[in-house]
């Protein structure tokens, strides 16, 4: 983002002319970088003084740090622990704490025993499996080495979503294990859904406010550290002002479908515009787009309800249609268990009631199987409810994360999306996904709620690192942006694609793309499998074996490897595949294998974006 | 001969090509694109593939960021076009196999599959091998498939012509072992490699060969660089009457290239004709352009050296001295539809194939994801199956992408009429003489020079120019109509009474007044007009024919003498004297 040349005065400004003049004259001495790390160190500071706190940098002097440290330790996938995380050592720092956020990744589980004070800050993946950055310490603290931790005093902060069966689950595994090992509990695990933000301030408060009390640090040093530590201004890159709960609003510039004609797929190439914006991301970035819902959804839900569109209801900010609500607000169509709960409490149905009961875990997970709210308002309609106390049982409509397609370097002005349209037919009922049939058959109708989600266990290594990336189908998207970048930066080192799809000649994504990038010289080598152009299904993890001697070379030469795509089947196969080749080339036993991959995980050479 | 420094790019490559390898072996064995190297496409065409893309989806493709579908067209060698009915099954079988399910009979009488995928060549090609076909020179700077008259009166004639086409296919087929170790599996081995007839760098440009024997020119003996003309004396075939220099392909905007018939030079007995095609074809070789190829076509030589040059050449060459051309006479170079019978009592059935083009056609007339279009619940390529199973003498193609059911004994008529009957296929017996007597090339959505339609487009043009011709009172009157989709002239356009030669989509050029017997070419009427204006010029022109034509005149004849357009003596001044004639 280039920033033309300013000019402040007392007139156009709260500034005194004095103020004024200082300003003017350091913006136009700042670099696009500068400029845009002060926007969000600004940002940063309101955010603060929206917390009710007057904060006056000047006035932050350095202080004593006080004897018993605060360890807040995060394992997050998407960044969303890992932005709660640095926000709470930002409040702990602002109370006069001294306080770290660490990336599980990074901490030496041995460490765990000379703590005094941690934070778990911990999402869940997977099937009820950590984040990868989290897996080592999870294992650790289960394990046979796992020490005692009688003076440990803990909190566990845990992120997940209620829509999948293992809930939180890695978040209660820490708690429940640390309490086993001897420690003490400080405040109560909170289980986050994917509505977070509020309730995750709310207990960062609390955890503040009782570790205050347990390592009681003087007020003196209220207000110190904020300048170290502001949410956002950590290490990643160009905080614009736009945020997850501050949107920017992007138009569309193109949507184009990428599978050829007679393809079964439907997956969508999306440009948005973000010129004005002066968003940046790396690759490896995502890219977070607050929905909204299928109107005709809602008007079913609406009927269903035998409600009217036009009903007041309570929203998320004050008075709305209920129309309005269920489009823009609420999450109207995935079925949680959390949901079904309140709902049986108003609809006082036994046969519903038997459901939620223990024991008939697995039927309900039968029933929420490919079906929506509105499925269960039919099934058990509740006669006198109203829009608004219906309302009042949803939770907030979350955002979704598509992987950027495109480099910011290469494309400073747009952000390209690839996007596998969600859409099936359950029980009688053709269903859509939210977001990415929004994107596919509504993008043009309105501006997008766009936000950057940084992700920085996605990045490319060093320009003359070799790289390996596996991405099967949408998992294709970031690469793209990898090899603008690369492109961009005329980086030196060498790059090899695996992709696969069903079919050669329509799901080729981004084919005119790699081939250009052959001919360039960019693309080293790039290996496909299309599933379906022969009798026997081929794989990602089948082109990985066959080119496994000259895979491990690249390892061993020091290659990154990227995984990206599909998590329940691919990763997991993907993941296997490695294991192999490492054992058979590397002449290592199944656990050596396991320990070599293990490492070139924390060394960050191998670094996964599964969904 | 030309200095290596200027020669076209085509040269290099074919030099550089280690005798038709090149890098096709790799081109097939990459699996980010259905491509192969571009290079290699020059060098697949001797081999006797083209690559090609479809057009209908080139767009759309372009915008999802996928490469064009690339895919391949396969022309057989077939010389005279002449196969068994097992032959024929096992076409039939590699088109739905391999191709698009369809099959397309070329005007020069042999087979075209289309869409075949690369991964598809090498099986496609072997399983021609197992039933001793091939498509060696198919395409590419070389000889092409020899053409011969398939429907003489006289069995034995045609026997005797057959058999020389396969002769002289035979004699000018490139030697290369390239084929059977890219294709056919044989052992690469390193014994040296030569091709005494063409030589490193192979011809200039494309070579064909035709024999007719008159009355028919059913193959348009004079659009290509040697016509053999058959003379019969005391009924025995004598030799041949000579015609060199024939081809039709020109490009719009550049009169320097232009359509040409071939010139009689003489007559050659039996004796001396593989010597003296043998002979013009290394004429052709040593003294064809090499730096242009719009230039190197043989009529091109013989234009820039003169005729004597040429018997000079033979007589140089060869020691081959042709005798003064003998008399003949064309009365047609239509096929004449339904039975027929020749001398030895066996029958003929010639049967109508619409723009050549053989498929199963669904409930609304459409093959290949309506890709193309025919008669609704046609299953025309299920008929020729079956006939091709009950059959027991031979399958001719034709060149006017026609085919004949040939050698039937009187004994197996019954049953292949009944075939016919069953299958409702066209034996001529509709009221259509226009439609029988048109032809279209091949145009979209394979072609890649295509500026128009044609094989899909003719059909719908002919039947609003029959009920013309009807309201004029000539629906049983032919009139030869040739269109193609752009000047290359594949379909023989320049030879059509009436030609339409396509300059842009839903425009083309019209011709007029080329002979009914292939004998003289047409000359440019109108230029890039669509179908409203080509119906608005034709009415009258039509229904003047009607008023004032004489006794058994065509229309070509008509158009000339009664001054609608000058008519065009020869190659060099088709470009003379166009458009509506000043003096009418
Ligand atoms: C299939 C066929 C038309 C048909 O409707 O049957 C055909 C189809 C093509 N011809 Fe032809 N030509 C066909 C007979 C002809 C004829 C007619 C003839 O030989 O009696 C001519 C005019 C005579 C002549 O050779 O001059 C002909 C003159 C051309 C030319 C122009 C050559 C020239 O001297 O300028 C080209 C373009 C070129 O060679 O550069 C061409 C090129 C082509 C190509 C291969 C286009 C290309 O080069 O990429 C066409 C493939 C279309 C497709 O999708 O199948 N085709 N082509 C005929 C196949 C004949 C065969 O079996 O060998
Ligand atoms: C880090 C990250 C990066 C991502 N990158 C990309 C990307 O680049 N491209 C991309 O397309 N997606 C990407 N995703 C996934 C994307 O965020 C959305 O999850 C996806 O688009 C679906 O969202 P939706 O709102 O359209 O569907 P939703 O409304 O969220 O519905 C999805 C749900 O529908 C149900 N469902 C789907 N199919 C069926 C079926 N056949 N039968 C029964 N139930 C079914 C499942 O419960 C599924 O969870 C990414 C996700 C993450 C976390
Ligand atoms: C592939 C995938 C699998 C997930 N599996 C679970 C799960 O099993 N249980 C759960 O509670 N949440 C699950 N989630 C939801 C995440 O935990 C939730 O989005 C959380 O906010 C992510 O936090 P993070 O950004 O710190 O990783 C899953 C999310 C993804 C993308
Ligand atoms: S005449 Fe032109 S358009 Fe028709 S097939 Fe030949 S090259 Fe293609």
């Amino acid at each position: 983002m280039a920033i033309s040349p300013v000019t402040i005065d007392e007139h156009s400004s709260p500034l005194s002319a004095e103020q004024a003049a200082q300003l003017t004259s350091l913006i136009q001495s700042l670099s696009p970088a500068q400029t845009t790390w002060i926007s969000g160190y600004l940002a940063g500071l309101n955010a603060h003084a929206s917390m009710g706190e007057v904060v006056r940098p000047e006035a932050s002097a350095p202080a004593a740090a006080p004897a018993e440290p605060l360890t807040v330790l995060y394992g997050s996938q998407t960044g969303n622990a890992e932005d709660i995380a640095e926000q709470l050592v930002a409040r702990a720092e602002a109370e006069g704490l001294s306080a770290k956020a660490i990336d599980m990744l990074d901490y030496k589980p041995r460490d765990l025993k000379k703590e005094k004070n941690v934070v778990i800050c911990v999402s869940t993946h997977g099937e009820g499996d950590p984040p990868d950055n989290a897996e080592e310490l999870h294992e650790f603290i289960y394990g046979k080495k796992a020490p005692k931790l009688d003076g440990l005093k803990f909190s566990v902060l845990a992120f997940g979503d209620s829509s999948y069966e293992h809930f939180c689950q890695t978040g209660r595994d820490f708690d429940a294990q640390l309490e086993k090992l001897g420690a003490t509990r400080v405040v109560e695990r909170k289980d986050l859904d994917v509505d977070f933000d509020d309730a995750a301030e709310a207990w960062i408060g609390d955890v503040v406010a009782r570790f205050k009390d347990e390592l009681g640090a003087g007020e003196a040093e209220a207000g110190h550290a904020n300048v170290t530590a502001l949410p956002g201004t950590a290490e990643q890159p160009a905080a614009s002002q736009w945020s997850r709960k501050n949107p920017y609003q992007a138009e569309l510039l193109t949507n184009a479908v990428l599978n050829g004609r007679g393809s079964d797929k439907e997956v969508h190439h999306i440009e948005l515009d973000t010129e004005e914006s002066g968003l940046t991301w790396e690759p490896g970035d995502s890219l977070g787009i607050i929905p909204s819902n299928d109107p005709q959804m809602v008007d079913d839900l609406i009927g269903a309800l035998g409600a009217r569109a036009d009903d007041e209801v309570t929203g998320l900010d004050g008075e709305v249609s209920l129309a309005h609500a269920l489009t823009h607000q609420y999450e109207i169509t995935t079925l949680t268990r959390p949901f079904i709960e309140k709902y049986a409490e108003r609809a006082g149905n036994d046969q519903l009631n038997a459901l939620l009961s223990e024991d008939a875990r697995a039927q309900l997970a039968e029933y929420i199987d490919g079906r929506f709210i509105i499925d269960l308002v039919e099934d058990y309609p509740i006669a006198d409810i109203t829009g608004a106390d219906f309302v009042r049982l949803l939770r907030k409509l979350p955002p979704r994360l598509y992987s950027i397609a495109s480099s910011h370097a290469a494309n400073p002005d747009e952000i390209h999306l690839t996007v596998a349209a969600v859409r099936y037919q359950t029980h009688g009922r053709d269903r859509h996904g939210v977001a990415s049939v929004q994107l596919a058959d509504r993008s043009e109708d309105a501006k997008l709620p766009i936000y950057i989600d940084h992700n920085k266990n996605f990045k490319l290594p060093a320009d003359d690192a070799p790289i390996i990336m596996i991405g099967p189908g949408t998992g294709i998207a970031p690469f793209r942006a990898f090899m603008e970048e690369r492109a961009e930066r005329d980086a030196t080192g060498r790059n090899w694609v695996f992709f696969g799809a069903q079919h050669f000649r329509t799901d080729f994504y981004y084919q005119t793309d790699w081939l250009r990038w052959r001919n360039d010289g960019l693309l080293t080598r790039m290996d496909v499998a299309f599933s379906r152009d022969q009798a026997d299904k081929v794989y990602v993890q089948h082109k990985l074996r066959e080119a496994g001697a000259e895979l491990f070379d690249w390892i061993e030469s020091g290659a990154t490897i990227y995984v990206c795509g599909d998590a329940n089947a691919m990763a997991a196969d993907v993941h296997d595949a490695l294991l192999d080749i490492i054992a058979e080339n590397g002449k290592l036993d199944a656990e050596g294998a396991a320990g070599y991959l293990k490492n070139l995980q924390k060394e960050k050479r191998y670094q996964r974006d599964v969904y | 001969m030309s200095d290596t420094k200027n020669l076209s790019p085509v040269e290099h490559i074919k030099l550089e090509s280690n005798h038709l390898r090149g890098t096709i072996a790799e081109g097939l064995a990459d699996e980010l694109t259905a491509a192969i190297s571009e290079d290699d496409t020059q060098l697949t065409k001797f081999h006797g593939f083209y690559q090609q893309d479809d057009r209908d989806v080139r767009a759309e493709r372009k915008a999802a960021k996928l490469e064009p579908h690339y895919q391949f067209m396969v022309r057989m060698r077939l010389p005279a076009g002449v196969l068994t009915p097992e032959q024929w099954l096992a076409v039939d079988d590699i088109a739905k196999r391999y191709g698009n399910g369809t099959l397309r009979i070329t005007t020069r009488q042999t087979f075209q599959f289309h869409g075949i995928p690369k991964q598809n060549l090498k099986p496609l090609l072997q399983a021609l091998d197992r039933v001793g076909l091939d498509t060696r020179g198919g395409c590419g700077d070389d000889n092409r498939n020899v053409i011969a008259n398939t429907n003489p009166q006289r069995s034995d004639l045609h026997a005797a012509v057959y058999d020389w086409s396969h002769r002289i296919s035979r004699h000018l087929r490139w030697q290369s072992r390239a084929y059977d170790e890219l294709w056919l599996d044989a052992e690469p081995s390193d014994a040296p490699e030569t091709e005494p007839l063409y030589g490193e760098s192979y011809l200039p440009r494309k070579f064909k060969v035709a024999i007719a024997i008159p009355p028919e020119n059913d193959i348009d003996v004079f659009a290509n660089d040697i016509g053999l003309i058959a003379i019969v004396e005391d009924g025995e075939l004598a030799g041949f009457n000579v015609a060199i220099g024939g081809g039709m392909g020109m490009t719009h905007g550049e009169p320097e290239t232009y359509p040409r018939l071939a010139t009689v030079i003489g007559f050659v007995d039996l004796e001396h004709v593989l010597a003296a095609v043998e002979t013009l074809v290394t004429i052709q070789r040593d003294y064809g352009d090499r730096k242009d190829r719009k230039h190197a076509r043989f009529k091109y030589t013989i234009d820039d050296h003169g005729i004597d040059f040429i018997h000079d050449q033979l007589a140089e060459r060869g020691d081959i001295k042709l005798e003064p051309a003998r008399d003949y006479r064309f009365e047609r170079n239509g096929d004449p539809l339904g039975w027929t019978q020749s001398d030895d009592g066996n029958w003929q059935l010639t049967l109508f194939v619409e723009n050549g083009r053989i498929a199963d056609f669904d409930d609304r007339g459409l093959a290949h994801y309506g890709q193309y279009r025919g008669r609704p619940g046609h299953k025309l390529m299920t008929a020729l199956r079956e006939l091709a199973k009950i059959h027991k003498g031979a399958i001719r193609l034709t060149c006017n992408h026609n085919v004949i059911i040939a050698d039937i004994a009187d004994a197996d008529r019954a049953a292949i009429e009944e075939l016919v009957a069953h299958y409702d296929l066209d034996d001529g017996r509709e009221r259509a003489p226009l439609k029988y007597a048109s032809m279209s090339c091949v145009a979209f959505p394979t072609c890649g020079l295509a500026m128009a339609e044609s094989e899909r487009y003719l059909p719908s043009l002919i039947a609003k120019l029959e009920n013309i011709m009807a309201d004029a009172g000539l629906e049983d009157e032919p009139i030869v109509i040739r269109m193609t989709g752009c000047p290359n002239g594949c379909a023989r356009p320049y030879l059509g009474e009436i030609g339409f030669v396509g300059k842009a989509p839903g425009k083309y050029n019209l011709y007029l007044g080329a002979a009914f017997d292939g004998s003289r070419m047409n000359k440019l009427y109108r230029e890039n007009i669509g179908e409203d204006e080509i119906l608005a010029e034709l009415t009258p022109l039509i229904e003047r024919f009607s008023a004032e034509r004489e006794d058994g005149e065509h229309f070509g004849d008509f158009v000339i003498r009664s001054g609608v357009i000058a008519a065009t003596t020869e190659g060099r001044n088709f470009h003379d004297n166009v458009g509506p004639a000043q003096a009418a």
